[in-house]
């Protein structure tokens, strides 16, 4: 049974709370969008704005002109799709190694104490908090050839020469998984201490062990937590700039370093639209089930709250 | 009760939260360090906090980004409460799912999207209205209000949802209007909420980089972006420094949220 307010809605009223956030989120993000769609289909050209109009409309006729030059170079420049897939390559071994490290810690703090718990929980929200910038690049001073990482295995007379990483993929890798852990621990940690525990004990007492029971029970039950949290790693990681520019190598191929040099060093406006449409369309599948996901998880709620 | 094994918690949570601080730490310590080289510790010395202070490019830096995370943070948590509490309590409507996914996606969506699709609006827009004088204090302020109301939302949905929704119901019943509902009864309750969504707001806007690079006009280099002009290439014993007071400041920020959140039960 719904509440009387919502059963009952006067409409104008909800038109009124509603419609504002809305023509916000369109105006500022989906119209913005769309015209990144319209100009990766436009034509260089010097001037301002540095591309050219789709349309004219002269003597009443409407012309559209649709530049596919973009999206060819796209498809037909081996640097570009080499790009993509090693982006996706990227993004993909850091959702996985995240899923490594996060899961046993969110499950550990998730099982805590009250009282510890809490401060765990500071312990990974305190650097998602901190400025991104600032952690990855204290990165650098660690994994240079004569960084603090060297240096303490040298010392340890593990290595006799300095390990190359600082501007490696290696280190790509690293800052990545350091930048999104704590990403993927909070949604998931969220899902896992909401578990009921006696559903651990009804498995431990039919007899099963411990692992067993993790696998059949505590794992199922956590997907979700896990999904959301693969997403937010996932996603953004593809499209990353700032890491793979700080510690990445000249050849560390990433699309969002590709779209940034489209961008502010080659000028070309189109391409770097075009650039960032085939990327948006790539990360559009997992985000489409991403929200599918989300709405599911809404509707699910909402229907337990209305009893 | 099934208790997890102590001594492989011990091993994973030590591992792990090493792993997250370890690099902070050496920042910190290395904040300290005479030498300019950084890496080999030559003594103790507050010789680049006193060069950190008398520097007034990345001065007038944090002050401009000091101004635009304000705003920020105060503009995200008015549009970002608003979506967050239609989400939470306006059920469905035309356009729910693609409300939904506007409202979650800079959650994801990859920096560098954001900000080529807001400078294009940007630019389309001063060709049509002819509108000449973009500020860029004002762009960036945009972008950041979009990024950040994402995470405000969220937030206060979650919140706004764990509300007893007698409460409302009540007032309704004895005759408030769902305005003065919203202000004498939803606010006062996920209040502490909104202190901790304008703080999270301010400090996303304080790191950007990426949207701020898009949309930054001459004579607007806020900090991040001068920090990253220098990083760029390599290690700044200035930077060291300026990382160790931002981390202690935000780590402030984040224990005294979490008071104020805890207060609340």
């Amino acid at each position: 049974m719904k509440p009387t307010f919502l059963r009952k809605p006067l409409s104008w009223r909800r038109i009124l709370t509603i419609a504002p956030p809305f023509a916000w989120l369109v105006l500022f993000l989906l119209l913005p969008f769309l015209l990144v769609l319209k100009i990766s289909f436009a034509d260089l050209q010097f001037g301002i704005p540095p591309y050219t109009a789709l349309a004219e409309f002269q003597d009443y006729t409407l012309s559209v002109v649709l530049n596919l030059r973009g999206y060819a170079l796209l498809f037909s420049d081996s640097l570009y799709v080499a790009t993509y897939l090693h982006s996706v390559k990227m993004a993909a071994v850091t959702t996985v190694c995240c899923m490594l490290i996060g899961y046993p810690m969110a499950y550990y703090i998730a099982r805590s104490e009250p009282s510890v718990r809490n401060l765990l929980l500071i312990g990974v929200i305190l650097p998602f908090w901190t400025s991104l910038l600032l952690r990855v690049y204290a990165w650098i001073g660690i994994l240079r050839n004569d960084g603090l990482l060297n240096n303490l295995l040298m010392g340890l007379g593990l290595i006799d020469q300095p390990l190359e990483i600082y501007r490696t993929d290696l280190a790509v890798y690293i800052g990545l998984i350091y930048a999104y852990l704590p990403f993927f621990i909070l949604p998931l940690y969220a899902n896992l201490v909401k578990l009921d525990v006696r559903l651990l004990e009804a498995a431990y007492d039919l007899g099963a062990r411990p692992w067993r029971a993790f696998v059949s029970v505590v794992l199922p039950l956590s997907m979700p937590g896990v999904i959301a949290g693969a997403m937010l790693v996932f996603i953004p990681s593809v499209g990353e700039f700032v890491i793979p520019e700080m510690l990445g190598g000249a050849d560390t191929l990433m699309i969002g370093r590709v779209m940034w040099t489209e961008f502010f060093n080659n000028s070309d406006w189109p391409m770097a639209a075009a650039v960032t449409c085939v990327m948006v369309l790539l990360l559009l599948m997992p985000l489409v089930l991403f929200q599918y996901g989300q709405v599911r998880q809404l509707g699910m709620r909402g229907g337990r709250g209305n009893g | 009760m099934a208790k997890p094994s102590s001594r492989l918690r011990a091993v994973v949570l030590g591992l792990g939260y090493a792993f997250l601080y370890i690099p902070i730490f050496v920042l910190m310590v290395l904040s300290f360090n005479d030498s300019a080289m950084m890496t080999t510790w030559t003594g103790f010395s507050l010789r680049w906090y006193h060069e950190l202070f008398s520097d007034r490019a990345l001065l007038q830096a944090a002050r401009l980004s000091l101004i635009i995370a304000a705003f920020t943070a105060t503009a995200a948590v008015i549009v970002g409460t608003w979506a967050g509490y239609v989400l939470a309590r306006m059920g469905r409507f035309r356009g729910f799912a693609l409300f939904v996914g506007l409202a979650s996606a800079p959650l994801v969506i990859p920096e560098v999207v954001l900000g080529i699709s807001l400078l294009l609006m940007f630019v389309e827009l001063s060709d049509l209205l002819g509108w000449e004088g973009s500020n860029g204090a004002f762009t960036i302020w945009v972008g950041h209000v979009i990024l950040s109301m994402a995470y405000v939302s969220v937030i206060i949905q979650s919140r706004v949802r764990d509300l007893d929704r007698s409460l409302e119901e009540a007032a309704l019943d004895l005759g408030a209007s769902p305005v003065k509902v919203f202000f004498q009864i939803v606010l006062p309750l996920i209040a502490p909420a909104l202190v901790a969504a304008w703080l999270l707001a301010f400090t996303l806007s304080l790191d950007d980089v990426v949207i701020a690079s898009f949309l930054t006009g001459p004579g607007y280099t806020t900090l991040p972006l001068e920090v990253f002009s220098r990083v760029r290439l390599g290690l700044k014993p200035e930077i060291n420094a300026l990382a160790t007071i931002f981390m202690l400041l935000v780590a402030a920020f984040v224990v005294i949220a979490n008071r104020i959140q805890n207060r609340k039960g």
